[in-house]
């Protein structure tokens, strides 16, 4: 069976679809500080003496890893009006990612923070820093380094997440490819151009992950 | 009496194991103290604790006169408010077996920013510490180096001009030279040595080095089970031992 | 509440088709893991290579992209398959390529001492792959597959839009009819949720079982 890709068609509507990719990157920026904020959040919840927030943060990790993305999506796209919020699709989805994927930092956070070598803590208290300042100069420092690997493969997941906001009419990639599709009725461009766009650009993400990796280790040695 | 560290009937275990067993010491301000004995006798315990790093299950510890740890049978134990153990731990500085250097600072960083953030000179005042202390330990021209590009023994010297930046009354060597190659040790046990020239500093030093026990202290202890079974002045310790169990140490440590 | 109660049935025949898809795509995913896996770890090129990319291709997509692709461009090309279909094929590829990468590195994790001692015993590559590489291998794949079971019947939820009435079709759905999402996505949270823990849960129980007589005495 011959396969009808027209070339110039998809030249055509490869603008289209390139501002689609550009939303999309943009929301995956968006989602991924907000990812940072609520895995410390949640992080700090979890390490709280007050056993009813540690008890609070465990429950809503778990929601929050154990429920999948769309439903999320949708929840704050529809609940959220009615409690008298109303948020652009494009915040929306920023939230949802930023949510969604802050209880996997929350725990790449703890893993990160409880492997740090318990010596380290022994000299910062021998030594008579307060919390605040231990965890400042010499924690924090110390965590950016193996924090990486984890936080890159976080960005680059919400990346591949973006099309799941295609759901609530959020015009990234997959929502400009099916519209392209819908009013040409030409679906094999659009699809598999967006199909290979999100390809290199979660490779194009883990190169500079990558590259970024190397600089921070460069500053240390 | 210039009693600066007093152990009364202090018992202490992890668990199962009892790693204190009515255990009471004192110290007079200036002694050079070491504790030799074989592992899990107990003596990086007792650094932990006079460190309170590690709290007690009985007895009573103080430190300068003053009550650090105080516990009873029965019931829990008392916990010193926060504002108390940070008057406690100024009086004690501490040198660990694996060093503890921070490694996201460079050497000076390590030595000069408990002085800033805890003592609150400005950075300049706590810099100029740092500098002189390292030129004092031969680590002048080490300043700017990150502990990874430093040796066992520079790193370790890094670590006792750290724990000196504070001014402490009692400094703790916890097997300092333990984790070093041997040719690395004597730098380090030259520092210790100077250390030990202080009049006014109590050092109390755990090593399984009789070496290092010899060249610093004035009296030497031989801690096994928890408990001291003998204790004298080195000379006397070590080559005339009068317990039992010290000559047993003492020996397979020699052959070793 | 009324609503839910009232679109019980639409709840759970979502349900239904969320497990079946679920349990499906991931017995393909897992034959696929296993044959990619093994073919990763392997020296010979001719294994290696087209394992590798097959797995960095399917784990640089996204997933939706694929179920999108196999739903609307797979028809041009004459092949015509059940939404049911496009989703066990678009979901299995995917996570068959992750698991890929858990089985490769679970074997590779096994000690070198254990190959040695099968060299010594003369057996074959094959024989100690199957005796002594993979059982220990297994052991350690368990809580990673269990990550990626969850991981995929979260994914589910993407074949609601090619058409196929999982949970996550219902759902939106019974929304669009009654306008209480609040109540509606509420319980479809909680059902993700217990299933999620029933999965984690028995597969805890799987793991323990096939880990029986390795671990010392006391459960520590």
């Amino acid at each position: 069976m011959t396969l009808d890709f027209s070339w110039s068609f998809a030249a055509q509507i490869s603008p289209a679809l390139a501002r689609g990719a550009g939303v999309a990157f943009i929301a995956a920026i968006g989602g991924f500080f907000v990812a940072l904020l609520v895995g410390a959040v949640l992080a700090g919840l979890q390490r709280s003496k007050r056993w009813w927030l540690a008890l609070t943060g465990r429950w809503l990790m778990e929601l929050l890893r154990s429920t999948p993305l769309l439903i999320q999506v949708y929840f704050l796209f529809f609940v959220l009006p009615g409690w008298g919020i109303v948020l652009e699709p494009v915040t929306t989805g920023v939230v949802a990612l930023g949510l969604y994927h802050g209880a996997y930092v929350a725990e790449a956070y703890r893993a990160v923070l409880d492997n740090l070598p318990a010596g380290q803590w022994d000299a910062a208290h021998s030594l008579r820093f307060s919390r605040y300042h231990a965890y400042r100069y010499l924690m924090l420092p110390q965590m950016v380094l193996p924090l990486t690997p984890a936080l890159g493969n976080t960005f680059i997941t919400m990346l591949k997440d973006t099309p799941i906001l295609a759901a609530v009419s959020v015009p990234e990639l997959m929502f400009a490819a099916n519209d392209v599709g819908a009013q040409s009725f030409r679906y094999v461009e659009p699809i598999t151009l967006a199909a290979l766009a999100y390809l290199f650009m979660s490779g194009v993400a883990a190169l500079v992950v990558w590259l970024l990796r190397n600089w921070i280790k460069g500053r240390y040695q | 009496m210039s009693e600066m560290i007093a152990f009364d009937k202090v018992s202490k275990r992890f668990g199962d194991t009892v790693v204190l067993d009515d255990f009471s010491f004192t110290l007079n301000r200036g002694d050079k103290v070491a504790i030799i004995g074989p592992s899990g006798s107990g003596k990086s315990t007792l650094l932990r604790i006079i460190m309170a790093l590690d709290g007690i299950d009985n007895g009573k510890v103080s430190l300068n006169g003053e009550p650090l740890w105080h516990a009873s049978a029965g019931k829990n134990l008392i916990v010193p408010s926060r504002k108390h153990l940070h008057r406690m731990r100024s009086l004690v500085g501490m040198v660990f077996q694996n060093f503890n250097l921070f490694p996201n600072l460079t050497a000076l960083g390590n030595v000069a920013t408990a002085p800033h953030l805890v003592l609150g000179l400005s950075r300049r005042d706590a810099e100029a510490r740092g500098r002189a202390l390292l030129e004092q330990v031969g680590l002048g021209d080490k300043l700017d180096q990150y502990p990874a590009t430093l040796s066992g023994g520079q790193q370790q010297r890094v670590a006792i001009a750290r724990a000196m930046a504070l001014e402490p009354k009692i400094m703790l060597f916890d097997e300092a030279t333990s984790a070093l190659d041997p040719e690395r040790v004597g730098e380090v046990l030259e520092v210790m040595r100077v250390l030990a020239d202080e009049r006014d500093l109590t050092i109390v030093v755990v090593t399984h080095q009789i070496g290092v026990a010899r060249a610093i202290a004035d009296r030497i202890c031989f801690m096994e089970n928890g408990k001291i079974l003998e204790q004298g002045a080195p000379a006397a310790l070590l080559d005339a031992p009068q317990n039992d169990r010290t000559r047993a140490f003492l020996r397979a440590v020699h052959l070793s | 509440m009324e609503v839910v109660w009232a679109y019980r049935f639409e709840f759970l025949s979502g349900l239904w088709w969320t497990v079946r898809l679920a349990v499906v795509s991931a017995l393909l995913a897992l034959v696929l893991a296993f044959i990619a896996g093994i073919a990763r770890s392997s020296r010979s090129r001719w294994l290696n290579v087209p394992a590798t990319l097959y797995v960095e291709f399917f784990r640089g997509t996204s997933a939706l992209a694929q179920l999108f692709w196999l739903f609307y461009v797979l028809p041009y090309l004459g092949i015509d398959l059940t939404p049911f279909e496009c989703g066990v094929i678009g979901l299995g590829l995917c996570f068959s390529a992750y698991g890929a990468e858990v089985v490769r590195m679970c074997i590779d994790a096994v000690p070198q001492g254990q190959l040695d001692a099968a060299a010594a015993l003369n057996l074959g590559r094959a024989q100690t792959l199957r005796v002594v590489v993979l059982p220990e291998a297994m052991i350690m794949m368990m809580p990673l597959f269990n990550n990626l079971l969850i991981e995929l019947i979260k994914a589910t939820s993407l074949v609601s839009l090619i058409t196929i009435p999982d949970l996550a079709f219902q759902a939106k759905s019974i929304i669009s009819k009654t306008y209480q999402s609040g109540a509606v996505l509420l319980v479809t949270l909680l059902m993700y949720l217990l299933i999620s823990l029933l999965v984690s849960s028995s597969m805890r129980k799987l793991e323990r079982l096939l880990s029986r007589g390795r671990r010392l005495g006391s459960d520590r």
